[in-house]
């Protein structure tokens, strides 16, 4: 029997966006990490190049999470209220390859801290490791375009991934990401549309494409995972078709949106058919991770240490090892 | 492959006859085209005509079912991606018994597997099959495992055993149960005549794409259809690009080798690596996977997937219109009321939980729409919303007249209050993620 590969090619191909700067560029990070680039479907290598990997960060904060479940805390109870030095955990023990600085204790309803105190949080975290940072806000306007200014001021020249801008409030801080030379994420709600139109409006500032990442919200599994996974899907068919304006890499968040949910909280002995809370929570946000994988994410930002382990493997099975026969 | 008018035509007998109830065989060479008619109504119809038009007429991907009453049914699927429609049939989920493992373990793992169901969003989740696996010396082990299965659970077996004559005393022990055989190395004539004899469907294995065409070609020869796929590869990253290249040529070039369903069983350096290859496959085509160990949390986990990745995308996930207690409410607690859609009672009941308030969170039947669609389309109006509360006697279950509705439909408020004598409308906030801050500035009983 003779069969023959069906393959389809593609007339675009992803942004390919650099995050972090070494001494060469005017930063302090040992490496630079590139994202995106592909010109075909996740996993397809068949048909198609995936110029860089998918990768993996892990998330510190400047205040303790509200619904930070008690697995969790096991591994980061010395240091959660130490973020460089979780980031040094995340990075040295469990391989994170960025890492994300949620601060979420700027919110005036979650701790209002001040500016200084989140750039002093976000300096910490530069000097304690040296691969490329995000940074990661929250939806208050008036108080996240302050809190960013100031952290786009003091990294200027780290090219940070400040995360994120959306529709209502993306001025102020894409014009601090212009200023002090940092990449950004344009978030959108679920919505092929209008994750089109920031990204216009985002180039209408003159923001350059290759500084431009998407995070089409991320609603984990039985959270409305399945509208994420088909949006991501839709955008990356439409971007590879040749749409410029939805062409840019993924960001999603398995770990902030799983260890938020009550399959991660709930104890076996309240739920017997979920079985084992720590490995309900491991799995969840793996399984997670893995389907929006599949919907072609770029970046994902994770909680778990045994998740991380387990989906950065099975990105090298696939990425590095499965690149055709 | 679909035929024109005028290629059926050519196959029929050309005679006019009118016995199809069409005058003539050119008029219903066009019905069959447009699938307005059958070919069965043709009395004279030959037989080239019958097989070459049940070919064209059969779906892309063949529906392969295994199990007895509630037998599972894989295959039909039409798309490459569940937003151009929808995944029609779900992944079944097998749990392996391996008869190493010995009788009692595996009675134990027989029973816990049968006896789990979780109920989620008004579904009850639970797996489809048993694979059985002979690895022990002795052959009539895997008779005995077969035999212990068949009488303490009704989900469909999948028969696993290189030896063919405990496969077939298996195989007679499941007579009317449509079990499916495993074949670990490729095709032979001997599990070909088993197969037929007990009307059994076949798992066949391959290494390259040549191969499995060339065995599920010799299958179909031999009389069997019942065909399920297995393109072995250890890396899954090649999988997944077997799995994607394999459903697309079935649908988009009609190849027929090809045009089953798909196997796998998971593999992984642990749990968690199983979990990972077992969610890949239920995204990506996967119609059949294997989990070698029964665990609760992995099984929730791929069952939530599953629904997830093969709800239709034009209907939303709904859950049942009623009064959700969140937390501990008493009679005195809050009462929040929104709409049935899912997503929307998922966000609302969580963010009330985060706030750490207990409360009366009244779900009312808007078919599955969000809030604003719902007040668009008329669903989510005062006077439904008033009529469902007292259906439901909300007045008997709470001491407290105040009513918080979403945000996002103020407008409504001085209706539901008109409809609801007695009651107080509070207009909560447009976010769900603003419901902790809102809790705690506004007065809410």
């Amino acid at each position: 029997m003779t069969f023959e590969i069906p393959k389809e090619t593609n007339a675009g191909q992803v942004v390919e966006v650099k995050l972090g700067a070494t001494s060469e560029q005017g930063g302090t990070r040992s490496h630079i990490i590139t994202i995106g680039g592909s010109n075909t479907l996740p996993f397809h290598f068949f048909e198609g190049r995936h110029s860089n990997h998918p990768i993996v960060a892990m998330e510190v904060f400047d205040k303790l999470p509200a619904k930070y479940p008690e697995p969790l805390l096991e591994y980061y109870r010395d240091v959660i209220d130490s973020p460089g030095d979780m980031a040094k955990m995340c990075v040295d023990e469990y391989g994170a390859e960025m890492i994300s600085v949620r601060l979420e204790g700027t919110h005036p309803e979650k701790g209002n801290k001040s500016a200084e105190e989140a750039t002093d949080v976000v300096k910490q975290v530069l000097e304690s490791v040296r691969v490329p940072l995000i940074i990661t806000g929250h939806s208050h306007f008036e108080k996240i375009n302050e809190v960013m200014k100031k952290v786009c001021e003091v990294t200027a020249g780290e090219n940070c991934l400040i995360n994120y801008v959306e529709t209502d409030n993306y001025k102020t801080i894409t014009a601090a990401c212009i200023a002090y030379n940092h990449t950004v994420v344009a978030q959108t709600p679920i919505d092929v549309n209008l994750a089109k139109q920031l990204n216009i409006l985002l180039t209408d500032m003159n923001f350059p494409r290759e500084k431009i990442m998407m995070d089409p919200l991320t609603g984990t599994l039985g959270y409305g995972l399945e509208y994420t996974y088909s949006i991501m899907e839709r955008i990356r068919i439409d971007g590879l078709a040749g749409d410029q304006m939805l062409a840019f890499p993924m960001l999603v968040n398995p770990g902030y949106e799983t260890f938020g949910v009550k399959e991660a909280r709930a104890l076996e002995q309240d739920y017997p058919g979920w079985g084992n809370l720590e490995e309900r929570g491991i799995y969840w946000e793996t399984a997670t991770a893995m389907s929006l994988l599949a919907a072609g994410a770029e970046l994902l930002i994770m909680y778990h240490p045994k998740a991380v382990e387990t989906v950065k493997k099975k990105i090298v099975e696939i990425y590095e090892l499965g690149q055709g026969e | 492959m679909t035929l024109s008018g005028l290629d059926i035509f050519k196959l029929l007998p050309k005679t006019n006859c009118g016995d199809c109830g069409v005058p003539t065989c050119m008029a219903f060479a066009m019905k069959l085209a447009q699938k307005k008619a059958e070919l069965s109504a043709c009395p004279h119809a030959s037989e080239e005509a019958k097989a070459t038009l049940g070919a064209a007429s059969e779906p892309p991907i063949r529906l392969v079912k295994i199990g007895g009453a509630n037998a599972l049914e894989v295959g039909n699927e039409t798309v490459m991606f569940r937003h151009e429609k929808t995944f029609v049939h779900p992944t079944g989920i097998a749990v392996e018994l391996r008869t190493s493992d010995g009788q009692a373990k595996n009675l134990e793992k027989i029973r816990d597997v049968e006896n789990l169901t979780v109920e989620r969003v008004g579904e009850a989740l639970h797996s489809d099959l048993f694979f059985i696996t002979q690895d022990s010396d002795n052959p009539e082990d895997f008779v005995h495992t077969v035999e212990a299965t068949k009488q303490n659970s009704r989900k469909g077996i999948i028969l696993n055993c290189g030896d063919n004559k405990a496969l077939e005393k298996g195989l007679q022990l499941l007579k009317d149960d449509r079990p499916a055989i495993f074949l670990k190395s490729r095709l032979s004539e001997e599990v070909i005549e088993l197969a037929k004899a007990h009307e059994a469907s076949l798992i066949l294995t391959a290494q390259s794409f040549e191969d499995l065409g060339a065995q599920s070609n010799a299958a179909k020869e031999a009389g069997i259809n019942n065909l399920i796929l297995n393109l072995n590869s250890e890396n899954l990253g090649y999988q997944m690009q077997n799995n994607a290249i394999l459903r697309r040529s079935a649908l988009k070039q009609s190849f027929k080798s090809f045009g089953h369903p798909l196997f796998s069983y998971t593999k992984g350096e642990n749990s968690h690596g199983i979990l990972a290859h077992a969610s890949m496959q239920i995204c990506k085509y996967g119609s059949i996977i294997v989990l070698p160990e029964y665990d609760k949390a992995m099984l929730y986990t791929l069952f939530t997937l599953r629904q997830n990745i093969y709800t239709d995308p034009q209907k939303p996930i709904q859950v049942e219109p009623k009064i959700y207690p969140i937390g501990e409410p008493t009679p005195e607690s809050p009462v929040f009321v929104t709409t049935n859609f899912s997503l929307t009672y998922f966000m609302v009941s969580g963010e009330i939980e985060n706030s750490g308030i207990s409360a009366h969170l009244v779900i009312t039947d808007c078919e599955g729409q969000s809030v604003l669609t719902a007040w668009a389309a008329g669903k989510f109006v005062g006077e439904k919303i008033a009529k469902f509360i007292k259906d439901i006697k909300l007045e008997e279950q709470v001491k407290t007249r105040k009513i918080v509705i979403p945000g996002l439909v103020s407008q409504i408020s001085g209706d539901l209050e008109e409809n609801l004598p007695g009651w107080e409308v509070i207009v909560g906030c447009q976010e769900a993620s603003d419901i902790p801050s809102f809790v705690k500035n506004v007065q809410l009983t």
